[in-house]
């Protein structure tokens, strides 16, 4: 005789539950978007290292605007690009503290691009949080810095075309390649297998800020399923085929590895 | 052997009807509500095939909106 | 008492040197002329070792304004300085500051405009401080120095008014006074506010939250257009209190006046030789010299108005001021301008001809 369900939904046998410092409100993101499983990790990351008290996110214009609204922690809401110059007078101005940017492409790889660099470079105790999906989101769908070429938007119905929109911007890899970075990484958020290395990464960058080992850039290769004009399954399959291939997830620099 | 039975609540009401969770899910537990919808008017996740749930959390893990909690049980 | 001291130096160091006296917790800064010097003495005088006040050069001023904007959502008193262009590159972290309410200090050692302009001192920069200079309702509390000395003494001031209504402040000077050496006695030394003492001040900053609280966010969107116009007259209410309470200005002879020259900063020092050629002459003139740029002294230009036969504006620009003279004087007298252009600093001997014209 099988077990009754009710014998099952019992608070000792709870394995998973929306992590606790994700409040109630609705997160007003489109059904099936990355963004909403970041939000996820980085409330489950904060209160793992038990640093909900002492955490300053900092939020872009974009998608992400409201971040505040949906993770109970202290946040400070940037201008367009800024986020990371923000960040650095946090962290500097309270070192003890956790921070970090949560950004998408339009705002960190487009009109951030210089505080991105700089903050990065300056080697701040800082996390950016990158959210790459390849198109504008909350204006509507734009063509993004990273927007693939042959990839459709609004701003570039036909297609992108390099001769016109020049190439899509590998900011990562720029990344890398700042001697202020400790930690530079590129994950997704589209399977279980996905999400839990996303996690760990995330953990790893938040510790060494933490440990003072200089900057870290954790990017996210998303999906924009609305953007992208695809169901939420399609849109993860899209963005396997197309996105990886340009985008190549994994570690790209990690000071444990190597001594640069 | 003892087998692991799971089963999962799902806030409805919080629940865009991304699809996900039925994606990820490799027991095809979980489906779309068919006609039923919520106040924002989604066709919600619902259980279809309650039994055959393990409690792996894999649906719980990716839905975006973290509207799934999930229990396990060794059955004895 | 070494703290009297008196020492010569350039309106530009004494901004520096006042603002590691004051407790200053973090600068942010941008080479520009002719400010630099400010950044310059910071580093020159390694603040982080002593007071524990952090100082970096940003990318930008772009990237300064927002250093501060960070700095100040997390309840430091943080400060910025620049020149003219930077100023304008700043103008969106402002507007976002003052929609947030939250404090800073920006000093604007202006020079002359527009465009790349000159490294010549102007007073230019008057409606961009007083008047906006970025988007939306907003208004700055903007302090005039006249002096090294006021350079050095409205540091502390600007952030007092700062944190006391949450709101940014600026130190609107020029070339001049931010290059001239003068004699000043620096403002004694302040330590900077403890942990607890800015988590007691600042209630609403960004700084990690405790368990016992709500999340603090320092935002100025809100989408709901009835609750952003609440937030828009909530902060009109604190302009018109500040207007009511903060104005400060200087009355130099103006007892037994039947002219009034106004000026503010550079332009009121020119202003006093000016004077004092003209009464050699037997023109009765004096001068009001607004302090706050804004708040406004529209009461005591008014007040003047019923006293004297005419006013005339002295100014370093094209004729911005005059236009909160007309304001206040409402037709009743006659109100002339008189000012150079281009970073040329106009001559006693020409204010005197100017006020000749008046009385005639």
């Amino acid at each position: 005789m099988s077990m009754d369900i009710k014998e099952i939904i019992q608070p000792e046998n709870l394995v998973y539950q929306k992590p606790e410092l994700l409040n109630d409100t609705p997160m007003h993101y489109c059904p099936g978007c990355s963004h909403g499983v970041v939000h996820k990790l980085i409330s489950e990351v904060i209160a793992d290292m038990g640093m909900a008290d002492k955490t300053v996110g900092v939020s872009p214009v974009g998608c992400a605007v409201f971040a505040y609204k949906y993770i109970d922690i202290d946040w400070q809401e940037a201008a367009h690009g800024r986020a990371p110059a923000v960040a650095t007078a946090v962290k500097r101005l309270w070192p003890d503290r956790l921070v970090f940017t949560y950004q998408g492409d339009g705002d960190l790889a487009c009109i951030g691009t210089a505080e991105t660099i700089h903050a990065l470079n300056r080697g701040e105790n800082i996390t950016i949080v990158f959210i790459n999906n390849a198109i504008y989101g909350m204006t509507g769908g734009q063509m993004a810095p990273t927007t693939l070429l042959g990839m459709k938007t609004a701003t570039c119905p036909y297609g992108r075309d390099a001769k016109l929109h020049g190439y899509p911007l590998k900011i990562a890899d720029l990344a890398a390649q700042l001697q202020g970075t400790c930690y530079v990484t590129r994950q997704s958020v589209h399977s279980v297998a996905a999400i839990n290395k996303a996690k760990r990464a995330l953990r790893k960058a938040f510790e060494y800020n933490m440990a003072g080992k200089g900057s870290c850039l954790v990017e996210m290769v998303s999906t924009c399923n609305s953007g992208w004009k695809l169901s939420p399954a399609k849109a993860n399959k899209w963005m396997e085929e197309n996105m990886f291939p340009f985008y190549h997830i994994g570690d790209l620099k990690d000071i444990a590895n190597n001594n640069q | 052997m003892a087998k692991m039975r799971g089963a999962t609540v799902i806030n409805t009401e919080r629940c865009k009807g991304c699809g996900l969770c039925v994606v990820a899910c490799p027991f095809q537990v979980l489906a779309l509500s068919d006609k039923s919808v919520n106040r924002k008017g989604y066709n919600y996740a619902v259980t279809v095939k309650e039994d055959t749930c393990t409690g792996c959390t894999s649906c719980a893990v990716v839905c975006p909106d973290g509207c799934i909690s999930v229990y396990r049980k060794k059955e004895e | 008492m070494a703290d009297q001291e008196i020492t010569l130096m350039k309106g530009n160091e004494a901004i520096a040197h006042a603002a590691i006296r004051c407790g200053c917790d973090g600068y942010f800064g941008y080479p520009i002329t002719p400010q630099s010097e400010v950044l310059e003495t910071l580093a020159e005088q390694k603040p982080w070792e002593t007071t524990g006040m952090v100082v970096l050069q940003a990318e930008s001023e772009t990237s300064s304004i927002n250093m501060v904007y960070g700095g100040a959502g997390c309840g430091k008193k943080v400060m910025t300085s620049s020149s003219s262009p930077g100023i304008s590159l700043m103008q969106e972290g402002l507007s976002y500051m003052a929609g947030c309410e939250i404090p800073c200090l920006v000093v604007n050692v202006s020079r002359g405009g527009p465009g790349l302009g000159t490294i010549q001192p102007s007073q230019a920069d008057y409606f961009q401080s007083c008047k906006g200079g970025g988007h939306g309702d907003y208004r700055l509390i903007v302090l005039a120095p006249s002096s090294v000395q006021e350079m050095a003494d409205f540091v502390d001031l600007a952030f007092e008014l700062a944190f006391k209504y949450r709101n940014p402040a600026m130190i609107l000077t020029d070339g001049v006074i931010g290059q001239m050496m003068e004699k000043v006695v620096l403002p004694p030394f302040k330590p900077r506010r403890t942990e607890e003492e800015i988590l007691k001040q600042c209630p609403w900053a960004a700084t990690g939250r405790p368990k016992t609280r709500k999340p603090n966010v320092i935002t100025s969107l809100e989408l709901d257009p009835a609750k952003m116009e609440e937030i828009n007259i909530r902060i009109q209410k604190k302009y018109a209190e500040i207007q009511e309470k903060e104005v400060r200005f200087e009355e130099y002879m103006l007892e037994d006046a039947e002219y009034a020259i106004c000026a503010f900063g550079s332009a009121a020092r020119i202003a006093k030789k000016a004077i004092e050629e003209a009464r050699n002459e037997g023109i009765k003139v004096g001068l009001l010299r607004p302090i706050t740029l804004w708040p406004f002294p529209y009461k005591e230009v008014e007040a003047l108005s019923n006293k004297v036969k005419g006013i005339l504006s002295l100014e370093i620009n094209a004729g911005q001021m005059v236009e909160d003279i007309r304001l206040a004087v409402n037709g009743k007298i006659p109100v002339s301008h008189y000012g150079r252009l281009g970073g040329i600093i106009p001559a006693p001997d020409e204010v005197v001809r100017e006020l000749k014209k008046m009385v005639k």
